[in-house]
């Protein structure tokens, strides 16, 4: 059976919830579809405070601001269809369901935003596969979404962003961190997180990287080992480590399958993962019907998801009519004001000529 | 591997109706509503399934349903994703070894 | 482990800022041994987005400005150690800080994130940014209101001689 709706979004995490949000707002009818059975995406694993300004709620942990969204999307009585996976997009406009894991429906959009963020990267050594090696995600997963530590003792290999604050809420969790190796000669992740870890007395190994691990049924050992200036490991170096799991924070790669299968022109961009959906500075595709929003069109935080996405549901709704002109102007670059803000400093700016270079090649 | 009891953001842990649950024969109390994965890590099991030709053990690897590492056989039903599967009063969960098969009379 | 990774080397290698790194930065400004109230010190030496230091300051004594990844800046003249940027900062990289609390005790205020938390009185390791034990402290007070959202923010007094070393406590263990 064939649906109609004006704008479909796929994925309720922050990029989203804020682009259904954002739309629902102008009065455009909105149906928001997950195929998880809670919405938030990775947000409610969020338990820190976020950064910012007040206009991007900084000093709001994640699991707060994902309440309010829901609680928003809830005052606003958007459609949102849980335990519903977005199988493919057909002529540009009409979205293959299926529900429950159960039933198909079609829905034909006029607008369609897709949302589905990133997936983590793995990192392969010998016995990576034994239980107890995971990505750094599945622990957060695992110790704030579901209150379980899936181990006592923890190697975290990457110092970015994600394997720092992870590093950190393991430690909140009960966890012992033993160490946390980088494989470059620096550490990735913002200083303020890092010297949270450190001062818990857990010590950063950089230049190292994971040899190999041990165990019969699960993660026994670990062994550690310094590299030269090539990335090659040092012999003699070898350092083994009492642990029983094994977190893996090497990067995520935009979960881009849907836009690519409904036919999105395509541009690579290894600052933000790989190859992400071209997309104009509305975050339109190459598909003027399709828009993208958050971590699908390069990954970045959830603070810059929620501004895509409201960018995304605003230009979306004006694109069908639902935003007089000067409304549209004023949130345009109030949305595109909001998101330099957080592409600046030191480590903003190397994302903010990566999104440039984009819409650059986009134009071009 | 155990339950975070106290946590300094999430506070404690709120009680919580239990369900039974039967895993490789033996009777588990699981908290309703909480992924299979979850319960079976907090009771500390320490491998969901073993692979088919050198008999691998495997556990959980994305913990968001992607990679299919944590899959096992529950109710007869094999290779289901476990870390986002909710357990069930009554529900029979199986290691699985290698594909597992479509078999109730053995998942009972 | 046996690899001896010193201070020295920085932010980027060790984790934790140097002495050295701090005293280069802005934002770093130990207050000076005479002052009798409290002084915020901070420790966000790069230039990240970030500013609610600035906005949670009600007598105006730290300064982004508008471009918000400037580095914060505290006017010790205004600050009356309210400790009110303690719980604001989302990167918990600030502390409060006085020289002479009683005879040779200095004072800290910092923040916390863990249980179980210390208790009033109870004598605690102290730690420098490296997580390693320099001293022994004594906690004057536990401060946990709903306003700062989960943060608490511990009073201690320790040995002045140790004045710019310590910035935590050592974890307890599990109760």
């Amino acid at each position: 059976m064939m649906l109609e709706r004006e704008i479909v979004v796929v994925g309720a995490g922050p990029a989203g919830l804020s682009a259904a949000l954002e739309a629902a707002r102008t009065g455009a009818r909105v149906l928001l579809v997950d195929e998880n059975s809670k919405p938030g995406g990775q947000l409610f694993k969020q338990i820190h405070k976020f950064f910012g300004s007040k206009d991007h709620q900084a000093g709001v942990r994640g699991i707060d601001i994902g309440t309010q969204l829901l609680k928003d999307a809830e005052d606003l009585d958007i459609e949102v269809w849980l335990d519903a996976e977005v199988c493919g997009i057909f002529n540009q406009s009409d979205v293959w369901i299926v529900r429950n894991r159960e039933h198909t429906v079609n829905v034909r959009a006029k607008r369609i935003i897709l949302a589905t963020g990133a997936v983590e990267n793995a990192v392969n050594f010998p016995g990576w596969t034994l239980p107890g090696v995971m990505g750094a995600g599945a622990a957060q997963t695992m110790i704030n979404l579901h209150r379980v530590l899936p181990g006592e003792r923890f190697l975290m290999i990457g110092s970015g962003n994600v394997g720092v604050i992870v590093s950190y809420q393991l430690l909140q969790a009960g966890g012992d961190v033993k160490a946390v190796v980088e494989a470059a000669p620096r550490l990735g992740g913002y200083g303020v997180h890092t010297a949270k870890v450190r001062r818990a007395g857990v010590p950063f190994y950089t230049s190292h990287t994971v040899l190999e691990a041990r165990g019969t049924d699960h993660v026994e050992s670990a062994t550690i080992v310094q590299l030269d200036e090539s990335w090659k490991p040092i012999a003699g170096t070898e350092k083994d480590l009492d642990v029983d799991t094994i977190c893996i924070a090497a990067g995520l790669t935009p979960l881009v399958e849907l836009a690519f299968a409904a036919g999105c022109a395509p541009v690579y961009s290894p600052l933000l993962g790989g190859m992400v959906p071209l997309h104009d500075r509305s975050m339109r595709t190459s598909i003027p019907s399709i828009y993208i929003a958050g971590d699908i069109s390069g990954v970045e935080e959830a603070s810059t998801a929620m501004e895509e996405g409201r960018m995304a549901g605003l230009c979306a709704a004006h694109s069908l009519g639902y935003v007089d002109e000067d409304t549209y102007t004023y949130g345009f670059a109030a949305a595109e004001g909001r998101m330099l803000a957080l592409r600046s400093g030191m480590f903003g700016q190397k994302r903010r000529d990566a999104k440039a270079a984009i819409i650059a090649y986009n134009e071009g | 591997m155990r339950r975070i009891v106290e946590h300094p953001v999430l506070g404690a842990l709120p009680e919580s109706e239990m369900v039974r649950i039967i895993v490789d024969g033996e009777e588990l109390w699981a908290r309703k509503g909480e992924m299979i994965a979850a319960a079976l890590m907090a009771s500390g099991k320490q491998y969901f399934r073993k692979t088919i030709k050198v008999h691998e053990p495997r556990g959980i690897y994305c913990g968001i349903g992607r990679c299919t590492d944590c899959v096992m056989t529950v109710n007869g039903i094999p290779n289901v994703r476990t870390c986002i599967t909710a357990v069930e009063e009554g529900m029979v969960i199986q290691t699985q070894m290698g594909y597992g098969a479509w078999n109730t009379q053995e998942g009972q | 482990m046996g690899i001896e990774i010193h201070e020295d080397l920085g932010l980027k290698i060790t984790g934790a800022p140097s002495l050295e790194q701090l005293h280069e930065s802005v934002c770093y400004q130990l207050p000076p041994e005479d002052r009798r109230a409290l002084g915020a010190v901070i420790e966000c030496i790069e230039g990240i987005p970030c500013n609610p230091c600035e906005t949670s300051c009600p007598q105006g004594a730290i300064i982004v400005g508008n471009e918000i990844t400037n580095l914060p800046v505290v006017d010790l003249d205004k600050c009356t150690g309210c400790g009110i940027c303690v719980a604001a900062c989302p990167g918990l990289a600030i502390y409060l800080k006085k020289y002479l609390f009683k005879e040779d005790l200095a004072y800290i205020a910092f923040p916390f994130e863990y249980v179980p938390l210390p208790t009033e009185g109870q004598t605690i390791d102290m730690v420098d940014r490296m997580g390693s034990v320099v001293c022994q402290g004594t906690v004057l007070r536990v401060v946990k209101i709903k306003k700062n959202d989960r943060t608490a923010v511990i009073h201690v007094s320790y040995p002045n001689e140790c004045y710019e070393q310590v910035v935590n406590m050592k974890r307890l263990p599990a109760v």
